[in-house]
């Protein structure tokens, strides 16, 4: 017999930069993810920052503590938390990366850091909002346990650079959706 | 790209490093293991076979070039790329020169790590797929131990397997050296007799009367020196094959004998009376035109019809050079093997001298050349200057002209040098019997280097 959830279980963004985001921006990003995922979406809002993921040689934040941080911090009935800053990640092997998610996992992080397009822009720009909007999905695709796709146009592709962040559209390919569907049967996360 | 056959071996002693770039190379969809020192890792690789191990340059014990040349050794198709946090260009040309595919400095770019991995994996996608498909044309292009791909030898080919499902006498024509025997053993391995005995006999090589013990075996007593019964090759070759090599060259009385038993395959032992009765499958080869040999009296016409029931007449390698490419691969694997020499393959100037030169000698002349080539040379590509194949008029453009005797002098005092004075080496390269390099070796006062006696006696 199988068991479902009694109710929709979220997926939570939450703004963890050291500036505060303008609100219209997180809630496109919101609204994107819910589109492309079919679940429910919230924003979540809190205090904390996580500081101790600062790493003063570098002048960056460690992505990987910051996803163990948000599963400690975050909202505990969330099925996903994605956190957003403004600050540039790293992991140790890589110059920077865009974000970080624990593959098949609850967390993942996403900078707007090096999303900024040439000649700055403002937060809720529309092109850095796109951009911010892909990142978080694709982030959110590793939690489910999605692995980068071949397909250059789909959102699970891998982003080595802005141009491969540019290339892709927002949503997922045929493969990817079909297997993100057996994905979430599998974890019991249900719209 | 099949990502999931790509595996990746991450070797760091900082668990952050392994832990964050093996989650990275995940994400591609690679399969991902760790290990967090240089024998670990050997373990591994002794044990499953890797894509590509990432190895960091400075761990404690042993090192990442340690375990580079560890891995060249165990798994020289696995591509190790060398990780550093401490840049210097020495140890990335070392690295680069122990067979490192590529070189990494800490923290990475992340579109360079991706670009890098992606190159390596297509390019071992790409050796794959030209592995499998010569895998694929050695299949269509051989005939047991032949291959070729020129239209005239596969129609022989067709012939050859169809001749060795029937019991008939085949005659295999052809120059020297274009591989009669190896097609006669071919025919026998691909028959029904092909567990049984395959007996070669050379039928120049020896005087008329030991060649007819040789055939048919003698008593005791029946000459001198017959101390004892002996079976001749007709009885060894019971229920197998028979492979009479240069049957032009047999006497009449013999040329007589050997018409008998082909008909009704009974004979005596020189000196015996009794009856003898086998079931050999005759292959019969030659290099002279028996046609001619016939016409002019000096073989018997009924033999000839005898042995000439299915003729395969062999192609000279001049006339199928397309097949020189193929050969060439094919008898350096072989030789590599035979010499313990790890043999990549031959340069394109060599090639372009090997498909050029015109093979009087045939296959037999290019297995020579090659198997002198793998001993010559200090590289894993034979070059064209290993081959030592002549161009015409070269040798007198630097010392003027030369005596037949002076060139033989010569080339003898450079063959010992290369063999390192080893005469077995030396006579099979030259394709002469020991004996004979030794006489001529005696004749021209050549010494063999690298030992007692020597002094500079090649170039003088």
């Amino acid at each position: 017999m199988s068991r479902r959830s009694a109710a929709p279980s979220p997926i939570c963004l939450w703004w963890i930069g050291a500036d505060a985001p303008p609100e219209g921006a997180l809630d496109d990003v919101r609204g994107h993810v819910e589109r492309v995922y079919g679940l429910g979406t919230r924003l979540w809002h809190g205090p904390e920052r996580p500081l101790h993921a600062f790493d003063p040689v570098r002048g960056q934040l460690s992505s990987t503590r910051i996803l163990e941080w948000l599963l400690d911090v975050g909202p505990h009935d969330a099925r996903k938390v994605v956190g957003v800053t403004d600050m540039d990640l790293f992991i140790p092997v890589l110059t920077f990366v865009f974000g970080e998610a624990q593959l098949g996992g609850r967390a993942a992080v996403v900078s707007t850091a090096r999303l900024m397009p040439e000649g700055g822009a403002t937060l809720n720009g529309r092109l850095l909002v796109a951009r911010l909007a892909k990142e978080a999905v694709h982030e959110l695709g590793h939690s489910f346990g999605l692995v980068h796709c071949d397909e250059v146009h789909c959102v699970m592709s891998r982003s080595a650079s802005l141009i491969d962040v540019d290339t892709k559209n927002g949503g997922l390919c045929h493969d990817c959706w079909t297997r993100y569907l057996e994905l979430r049967e599998g974890t019991e996360v249900h719209p | 790209m099949n990502k999931e056959r790509t595996k990746i071996l991450v070797v760091d002693d900082e668990e952050i490093v392994r832990e964050s770039l093996s989650g990275w190379l995940r994400e591609d969809g690679y399969r991902v293991d760790v290990a967090n020192d240089g024998p670990s890792a050997l373990e591994k690789v002794k044990t499953d076979r890797w894509s590509i191990l990432l190895v960091d340059l400075k761990m404690p014990g042993m090192d990442g070039l340690q375990v580079l040349e560890e891995v060249r050794r165990l798994q020289p198709e696995s591509a190790v790329v060398i990780m550093t946090a401490y840049a210097t260009v020495n140890t990335a040309v070392t690295a680069i020169k122990l067979g490192a595919t590529d070189y990494l400095v800490k923290p990475f770019d992340p579109e360079e790590m991706s670009l890098m991995i992606q190159k390596i994996v297509a390019q071992q996608a790409l050796i794959r797929e030209t592995t499998l498909l010569r895998k694929v044309i050695k299949r269509e292009y051989k005939f047991r131990d032949l291959v070729s791909k020129s239209p005239a030898m596969q129609a022989i080919f067709k012939l050859a397997r169809a001749a060795a499902h029937s019991q008939s006498t085949v005659l295999v024509l052809g120059e020297s050296g274009t591989g009669k025997e190896v097609l006669a053993r071919a025919i026998h391995q691909e028959s029904d007799r092909g567990d049984k005995p395959f007996v070669a006999v050379s039928c120049a090589a020896l005087p008329d009367s030991l060649l007819e013990s040789e055939l048919f075996g003698h008593e005791k007593g029946a000459f001198t020196g017959a101390v004892a019964r002996r079976k001749g090759t007709f009885e060894a070759a019971d229920g197998g094959t028979l492979f009479l090599d240069e049957i032009g060259d047999i006497s009449p009385k013999l040329q007589l004998d050997l018409l008998r038993v082909l008909e009704d395959r009974r004979f005596a032992r020189v000196g015996g009376t009794e009856v003898v009765t086998v079931d050999v499958r005759i292959i019969a080869a030659t290099n002279r035109d028996l046609e001619k040999e016939v016409r002019e009296g000096r073989f018997r016409e009924d033999l000839y019809y005898r042995l000439n029931v299915i003729p395969i007449r062999l192609v000279p390698l001049r006339e199928r050079r397309e097949d020189i490419p193929l050969l060439v691969e094919a008898l350096i694997e072989r030789l590599a093997v035979e010499q313990d020499r790890k043999i990549d393959g031959v340069s394109a100037e060599a090639m372009a001298e090997l498909v050029s030169h015109d093979w009087n000698g045939n296959i037999r002349e290019l297995r020579n050349v090659l198997e002198r080539a793998i001993v010559v040379t200090t590289s894993t590509t034979l070059q064209a200057a290993d081959l030592g194949l002549a161009r015409p008029g070269a040798e007198l453009d630097k010392v003027g002209p030369l005596s037949l005797e002076e060139v033989e002098r010569r080339h003898i005092a450079n063959m010992l040098k290369h063999t390192d004075g080893n005469v077995s080496q030396t006579a099979r390269l030259l394709g002469i019997d020991r004996v004979t390099l030794y006489n001529k070796m005696r004749k021209y006062d050549i010494k063999r280097p690298n030992h007692e006696e020597t002094h500079a006696t090649g170039d003088r």
